[in-house]
């Protein structure tokens, strides 16, 4: 770690106007998909007063598929991701049904539910295993060189081993399906273009009986070390807010079809049963200037009241049980650790280990069911409908595509709310949080870096496709003046 | 009479160093591949006439001041070829590089994917990256037909369509427009696709296209695939009638 001074003023030469709010910024954010930036806004009394995640990265999705045939949409937008494509390629081929005008054959409906059971369980494995559990299982103080997974291979090989595998049992499914483990061309409009063989039903149905296995085992470990994170769970965004998630037609957790259920802080569903079509009545974006991330929130409650948060614990939140009997009791459990909502963004963690297993079970059932094989898998149509809204559950929470073609099937715009846009408001709510908790002056310690990059992991945020699961990207926290002068420069490499 | 004609027009050549022979009205290009020899082509397909306009097939003849094309050059008693130096090898790549670089050919997410001639020839010739900067013209998606699309992004100019449009199927529905890089394939009198008069919807101009730049209408990334076994037949019955 160095520091530097970088003026040549000192702070007694300051004015006292010039003295009052500072600046602290952390760049980038590491272990997190994509690039984050953090600033911290002290007041006079060094106190903090605001604190900001900003998004630096432009990446024009929306504006670049105009023009294209909406046809090559779930192939393009899974650009978008390295993590998640699978999710990306789903909400865009909804879109893209909606403006072919079908109902898509039933195979065709289980054998995509059957993908994205693939895709939660490598992308929550890698959030879990991969980039949390370094904080979790070596402590947040730990030596920065050591805290990541090499670190963890070397401290637990039995978690990091597992991690790693049940990561692989999740890109078999996404692999076996549409031949190609991350970008995929094989859901498309009306469908997907091959049928599941029976060999490789079999396979994936070989796997389970481990899979289960070591996510009942991790489980286990983990609600046994929970009691130790007593003060992040305090303080790891830890407030109460709406939370926004798909459920089935009784309101059971769902992830691949389903409708839109609001709930409040209390718990108290504000929006049911809402066609996810509708999402536009329910749904604003607000735009700041300091990221380029869009800020959507609640619009009956307007901004920035309207913070809603999605993701696992959401959806943990808003649903009524899980239709499967193991997660159900799971679910139970874990909706026992609050009388509402649970409302600490750290328990992410314990909702997306749940989760991993949910899919797992509903993977099964899947695979059982014969119709899983049948070869009727896609609705052929040309242009029926000029608009269409796609949504699925992504691992990270809620992602909506929105698409308008002309008549001829070209694109014309596009909207698209991803799961992380959608946390953006609670994000910045929870770095404020950590930051008013373990930010003590303008000193930049260890502990606090450790925890404001924590809180952000918590929500697994994918700013874009690149990842840093080894997180070796130098860290770098600047201390400003009001005037925007750099004061304090602390570069971690 | 007619046999011993055949006969005398037999030539025999070198190509790579090694004796073959062939008709006085085949080309360096069949002859060689007969014998196995490989030589790159776009522009060419069986059953087309022969167009030299992509270069990929040069070769070098000793005694020539240049390179020549194969595709259009017949061979001659007493030639030798080379197919395949390192500079002919060099010309092909840098060929290749500026087709990629004068449109916007994104494989990862073309209907031609897996399928494509451009990218399986530029994966053949080992073109690891392009050294010329990219143009990123803004090139027009043509959808207006019902049931096929042009999109010039993709179009390398090999004149496949426009050929077997007037030569096979008798339209002429489609043509080049423009000079150098500015050239386009138009439908018509470069009416929309969907409009033309002339066009009867038969699909060929789709199939012979090398890359993605002419496909079925609802195809997704990487289905497209074209068929053109139909054309050498095609031509053939038509020769005998």
């Amino acid at each position: 770690m160095t520091t530097k001074k970088k003026t040549k003023k000192r702070s007694s030469e300051l004015t006292k106007e010039e003295s009052m709010p500072k600046e602290l910024v952390i760049e980038p954010v590491t272990r997190i998909e994509g690039h984050g930036k953090v600033t911290i806004f002290l007041d006079q009394n060094n106190e903090v007063k605001d604190a900001r995640f900003a998004v630096t990265q432009f990446r024009g999705f929306e504006r670049f598929v105009e023009g294209r045939p909406f046809t090559e949409m779930p192939s393009i937008v899974e650009r978008i991701c390295g993590i998640c494509p699978v999710s990306h390629s789903l909400a865009a081929s909804k879109a893209c049904d909606a403006i072919l005008g079908v109902r898509i054959p039933n195979p065709a409906i289980k054998i995509r539910r059957l993908l994205n059971c693939g895709e939660f369980i490598q992308s929550h494995a890698l959030s879990f295993f991969h980039l949390s559990s370094p904080d979790l299982l070596l402590g947040f103080d730990s030596n920065p060189a050591e805290r990541n997974i090499v670190g963890v291979i070397k401290a637990n090989p039995e978690i990091a081993k597992s991690g790693i595998r049940l990561r692989q049992i999740g890109g078999h499914i996404v692999e076996w399906l549409g031949k190609k483990r991350v970008h995929p061309a094989w859901v498309v409009p009306g469908g997907v273009n091959e049928p599941l063989s029976v060999e490789h039903r079999d396979m994936m149905l070989k796997e389970i009986p481990e899979a289960l296995e070591i996510i009942q085992k991790t489980l286990r470990f983990f609600k046994g070390i929970i009691e130790d994170f007593r003060n992040e769970i305090r303080t790891f965004g830890n407030f109460p807010s709406m939370f926004l998630g798909l459920v089935d037609a009784n309101g059971n957790w769902e992830i691949t079809d389903g409708y839109l259920r609001f709930i409040d802080s209390r718990g108290h569903i504000v929006a049911d049963m809402v066609e996810p079509s509708r999402y536009k009545e329910f749904i604003g974006e607000a735009v700041e200037e300091f990221s380029y991330l869009k800020s959507p929130y609640y619009k009956p409650l307007g901004y920035p009241k309207g913070m809603y948060r999605v993701g696992p614990l959401a959806r943990l939140n808003v649903c009524n049980g899980f239709s499967t009997p193991l997660a159900n009791r799971e679910w139970a459990e874990f909706r026992d650790l609050e009388r509402g909502p649970v409302l600490s963004s750290f328990y992410n963690h314990y909702a997306r280990l749940i989760e991993i297993l949910a899919v797992i079970e509903l993977e099964e059932q899947l695979l059982n069911d014969p119709e899983i094989l049948d070869p009727h898998i896609r609705a052929h149509a040309s242009v029926n409908e000029l608009e269409g809204v796609g949504c699925v559950e992504a691992p990270r929470g809620t992602l909506f595509h929105h698409y308008r073609v002309s008549k001829e099937g070209l694109m014309q715009w596009a909207n698209m709310i991803v799961a992380t846009g959608n946390n953006n408001l609670a994000i910045n709510q929870s770095v404020l949080q950590v930051a008013q908790h373990y930010v003590k002056g303008d000193e930049i310690t260890e502990p606090m870096i450790n925890r404001i990059e924590a809180v952000i992991r918590a929500y697994d945020p994918c700013l874009s496709c690149s990842t840093h699961a080894l997180g070796k990207m130098p860290l770098q926290i600047t201390l400003k003046d009001c005037a925007g002068r750099i004061i304090k420069e602390v570069v971690r490499t | 009479m007619m046999i011993a004609k055949k006969i005398s027009q037999i030539q025999t050549l070198i190509i790579d160093g090694k004796e073959v022979g062939g008709r006085s009205d085949e080309t360096i290009l069949q002859v060689a591949r007969e014998n196995d020899i490989f030589i790159p082509t776009l522009c060419h397909l069986d059953g087309l006439s022969e167009y030299g306009g992509c270069r990929l097939c040069i070769v070098h003849v000793k005694g020539l001041p240049r390179l020549v094309p194969s595709c259009t050059t017949l061979v001659r008693e007493g030639m030798e070829v080379t197919t395949n130096s390192e500079d002919i090898i060099e010309y092909r790549k840098g060929i290749l590089s500026l087709l990629f670089a004068e449109r916007n050919h994104v494989c990862s997410v073309c209907v031609s994917n897996g399928h494509c001639e451009l990218q399986w020839l530029a994966l053949k010739l080992g073109i690891t990256h392009v050294e010329f900067p990219y143009i990123y013209p803004k090139m027009p998606v043509d959808a207006t037909h019902d049931r096929f699309i042009a999109d010039h992004n993709r179009c390398v100019l090999c004149g496949r369509c426009v050929r077997v449009c007037h030569e096979v199927e008798g339209a002429h529905t489609k043509d080049v427009m423009g000079r150098g890089i500015t050239s386009r394939v138009i439908t018509d009198l470069m009416n929309n696709w969907g409009e033309s008069n002339t066009c009867t919807g038969c699909g060929k101009c789709v199939h012979v296209c090398p890359t993605g730049a002419l496909s079925e209408k609802g195809k997704s990334v990487a289905e497209m695939e074209k068929r053109r076994q139909f054309l050498p037949y095609l031509k053939r019955m038509r020769e005998r009638s």
